[in-house]
């Protein structure tokens, strides 16, 4: 009996390594291309780990390749687009939560509805229109139209953080003298906290990531988000694959790290309403 | 402290729905004043109306000679407890209580003797430093009536304060609740769903349904008299038993057979119900004097009583409540007859009571 639960604890183990090795093999040999020198990438048979380790690749992301004006780009419209779709977001999510609001299931369905669709659908009439009032090639246009495909996001999303709330502590504070607006302020956006980082992250996420909007909407190296720049780098005449994989590197990190820092919230966030209170 | 005067309350939400048709009440000063209901009857609307969270679509609303339509929660001088206490999180039990005080702007001498007295009213003093995580389900309710009692308001608004409750706290705060409104003869506003909470609290009691009033009385005249079908279902448990019965030669008659003591001026031109009381009935060996025959379906031991359902050849079975040194088995055959005064009768189209 003994032997069959070890048995098949060491089934498991050797299952989930497979499964770990096949998903994080591309990650690992990523992250070792950017450390390789440029003959090692190419070698045949593939050094797996006695190749010459460098930091030139990681040098060139934000000295010579220009690519740190995409990271910066991209820090700018994924931050601004983040922080107004809470912005926008938060107190509406509060709103469609606590108020008799008419038609309400068909507003939420309506705004829902506005994620349907993949982007790439519209993303020629949004270049029309961004052409027709100057927003073509610009960061703003970038940071509106992250903004507008995360707002029914965070409205939705928030709207279920809201709903956990006890609408009994904006009533309590009324009462003792608050206004509406101070009551929410005061009472339920502290205990909102923790959903509106998960929601904000997964908001920074989309837009940190986002590569259509950001390669028919922008053309210029000082507007390009990183996404696009990357992408650029492969189609010359020679691929600098090292260039490529320390870049995709040092963008794939911020996530990471944020979405680290804020692990405990996420978890709270997502869990939060499967303990009846 | 003062009376409430609640004319004709009308209130519909933007969507459409309309959570109160048509209530109007009196509630006197110093009375304990209960609003009994199933959910959506519009009770808790009317309260929240009463507190300013709602805004009524039209009829007004009075506290003392105030007409406070138009006032905002915090100056209609009220103070209300709710279903989830609604204590701040963040802050401990002595400044949960002392938060509305300040923010009425008292000085701080006066705060902390408010504090004490509402602490010691409510025998809070180990609990003054803890957060409201750190309290049972029965504390941060005491708690709550504390921070309702700190404001010394004109009247207090209760919103099925102890629904969360269990059973035997829920009967404890029920004394205390009771204690606490006699000794300081404050106006209370009661909402509850639970009949039992509503009969033992309430100086009088208003049953509503689907947003209107269907009858205002004391416990008694309530649970005696039930003023429409609605009420007869809704108060007592088991429920009264509702019997077709008709006018004969000046008796009332149930279905088979069964004889009731006839009200005075009662209509012969309708279809009538009799509203019994399973107090008001027996079951008896069969071929008892005036009894009719029956049979025992079933018989719930509560202990003390034992109440029996009773098919007798009516429309429904009847339920019977008997002290538990009467035995019958189940599918026994026995009589039943009625014992009680004349029962209360309902007009079976309009479902009011005529007589």
């Amino acid at each position: 009996m003994r032997f069959s639960v070890r048995g098949r604890a060491v089934l498991e183990v050797a299952l989930l390594s497979v499964l770990a090795v096949v998903m994080l093999f591309p990650v690992l040999w990523m992250i070792e291309t950017s450390l390789k020198e440029n003959r090692d990438v190419y070698a045949v048979p593939a050094k797996l780990f006695n190749f010459d380790v460098t930091l030139d690749h990681y040098r060139d992301v934000f000295v010579s390749s220009g690519l740190s004006v995409a990271f910066l780009n991209s820090v700018i419209v994924a931050g601004a687009s983040t922080v107004l779709a809470t912005v926008l977001g938060v107190p509406a999510a509060w709103a469609y939560s606590r108020f008799a609001v008419k038609a309400k299931k068909d507003q939420l369905f309506f705004i829902l509805s506005t994620r349907f669709m993949p982007p790439v659908v519209v993303v020629i009439p949004i270049f029309l229109m961004y052409r027709y009032i100057g927003l073509i090639d610009s960061a703003l246009g970038l940071i509106l139209i992250y903004t507008a495909f995360n707002v029914p996001f965070t409205i939705w999303m928030m709207k279920g953080f809201v709903d956990e709330v006890p609408a009994e502590y904006e009533d309590a504070a009324m009462l003792d003298g608050y206004t509406r607006l101070q009551a929410f302020r005061k009472f339920t956006l502290p205990l909102l906290v923790p959903g509106i980082a998960a929601t904000a992250v997964f908001a920074l996420i989309f837009s940190w990531n986002e590569f259509v909007f950001a390669i028919f909407l922008t053309s210029s190296d000082e507007v390009r988000t990183a996404p696009p720049a990357i992408a650029g780098l492969i189609g010359g005449t020679t691929v600098d694959w090292g260039l490529v994989a320390a870049s995709s590197v040092v963008f794939a990190l911020p996530v990471l790290i944020f979405a680290y820092l804020v692990r405990k919230h996420l978890v709270a966030g997502v869990t939060l309403g499967a303990v009846r209170r | 402290m003062a009376g409430i005067e609640v004319t004709a309350l009308h209130k519909r939400y933007p969507d459409g729905t309309v959570a109160v048709e048509h209530v109007d009440l009196s509630i006197r000063d110093g009375e304990l004043f209960v609003m009994l209901g199933p959910s959506g009857c519009g009770k808790t609307t009317t309260l929240r109306a009463i507190a300013g969270l709602e805004r009524q679509t039209t009829g007004d609303i009075r506290i003392g000679d105030t007409l406070v339509n138009d006032l905002p929660p915090a100056e209609r001088d009220i103070a209300m407890v709710f279903q989830f206490y609604a204590l701040y999180p963040h802050l401990r039990t002595r400044d949960n209580l002392a938060f509305p005080l300040r923010a009425e702007g008292l000085p701080k001498a006066e705060v902390r003797a408010r504090v004490d007295e509402a602490a010691r009213l409510m025998r809070l003093g180990p609990l003054l430093d803890r957060r409201p995580r750190q309290l049972s389900g029965g504390e941060q309710q005491r708690v709550a009536l504390a921070r309702a009692l700190v404001r010394r308001p004109r009247a207090f608004l209760m919103d099925e304060p102890l629904t969360n409750l269990d059973a035997e706290l829920r009967a404890e705060m029920r004394t205390e609740i009771n204690h606490l409104q006699g000794e300081l003869g404050t106006t209370m506003v009661y909402v509850t769903h639970d009949q039992v909470e509503a009969m033992s609290l309430g100086h009088r009691i208003a049953i509503l349904n689907k947003g209107r009033v269907e009858q205002i009385g004391t416990p008694l005249e309530v649970y005696d008299r039930p003023a429409s079908l609605f009420c007869a279902a809704f108060i007592g448990s088991p429920p009264m038993n509702l019997i077709e019965v008709e006018v004969a030669d000046g008796k009332l008659r149930g279905q088979g057979g069964l004889g009731l003591t006839p009200p005075p001026g009662l209509p012969r031109d309708r279809g009538l119900i009799a509203g019994v009381r399973p107090e008001a009935l027996e079951v008896t060996d069969p071929g008892a004097h005036r009894s009719v025959p029956a049979r025992v379906v079933s018989a719930e031991w509560l202990g003390d009583e034992i109440i029996y359902v009773v098919d007798h050849g009516g429309r429904h079975d009847v339920r019977v409540r008997m002290p538990s040194t009467v035995r019958f088995a189940a599918d026994a055959n026995v009589g039943l007859r009625h014992t009680g005064g004349a029962p209360a009768v309902y007009d079976m189209s309009t479902e009011e009571l005529v007589a």
